[in-house]
């Protein structure tokens, strides 16, 4: 049960936040709705009462990580399709690596 | 230059791209859950900042400007991948204001009531978001 409160919740809350994101303009301002906290809010909120307020502000923490290493992957997106002119599919799910290491790189450097 | 809303975006989406975000939103969310169950919240934490969304939407866009220059009569362009770049840009500058909310809500959340906590981390990320796409189109 508590999975499909996650599942509908998540996909509630990312799904508002896709749909701000297609109807503000300028595009270059609906972009930052991409890196929008929206598996986050649905996330901390579902934790914040099964598990208390202490291990939600836990996942916070290396949140702030997870944000640096999204940062990387978007740098990389940015170089990949805007200079090299990759196609987006492939590369922004290909880059997803990129995330990976970095996240890991932060978890090994910062929070272990 | 000003935010604005346009509706007429809204019929840009088909409803199977729309049922896509969702069941990406929803599995990523469950998924996060899991491997904070098996791994501790260090580790699912980080999962919190997982660009999940973030590739359906760039191909989306890429796709949509493609359909655009296709129907002006262009059949190849790289107007697609550009804007999906320029997204790209965008969600760089969101990642910053996404650290910040998680630092708001590591800091606080564990001091006072959750609700206003989680309001202000939501009110900093869209007013941080706000002052950097404004700072970039200034120093552009």
């Amino acid at each position: 049960m508590e999975l499909v409160e996650r599942f509908l919740l998540g996909g509630l809350i990312v799904s508002a936040f896709a749909v701000v994101g297609e109807v503000v303009r300028p595009k270059s301002f609906a972009g930052l709705f991409g890196a929008a906290p929206s598996v986050a809010l649905a996330t901390l909120t579902l934790t914040l009462f099964t598990e208390g307020k202490h291990y939600a502000a836990l996942e916070a923490r290396s949140m702030i990580a997870g944000a640096f290493a999204f940062l990387g992957y978007t740098l990389a997106c940015v170089y990949f399709m805007g200079r090299r002119h990759l196609r987006a599919a492939p590369t922004t799910v290909a880059l997803l690596a990129v995330w990976g290491i970095l996240a890991l790189g932060f978890w090994s450097l910062f929070l272990r | 230059m000003r935010i604005r809303f346009n509706l007429a975006g809204l019929k840009q989406i088909k409803w199977n791209e729309y049922l896509t975000r969702f069941l990406l939103g929803g599995a990523i969310t469950v998924i996060t859950g899991l491997i904070a169950k098996h791994f501790g919240p260090v580790v699912g934490g980080l999962f919190l900042a997982f660009p999940a969304i973030f590739p359906s939407g760039a191909t989306l866009i890429e796709k949509h400007e493609r359909e655009k220059k296709r129907r002006a009569g262009i059949p190849r362009t790289m107007r697609g991948r550009l804007a999906a770049a320029l997204d790209a840009r965008g969600a760089a500058l969101g990642t910053l204001a996404l650290a910040a909310f998680g630092a708001l809500i590591w800091q606080l959340l564990p001091l006072y009531n959750a609700a206003v906590i989680f309001t202000g981390a939501l009110a900093l990320w869209l007013a941080l978001a706000i002052l950097m796409w404004r700072i970039r189109k200034l120093a552009c």
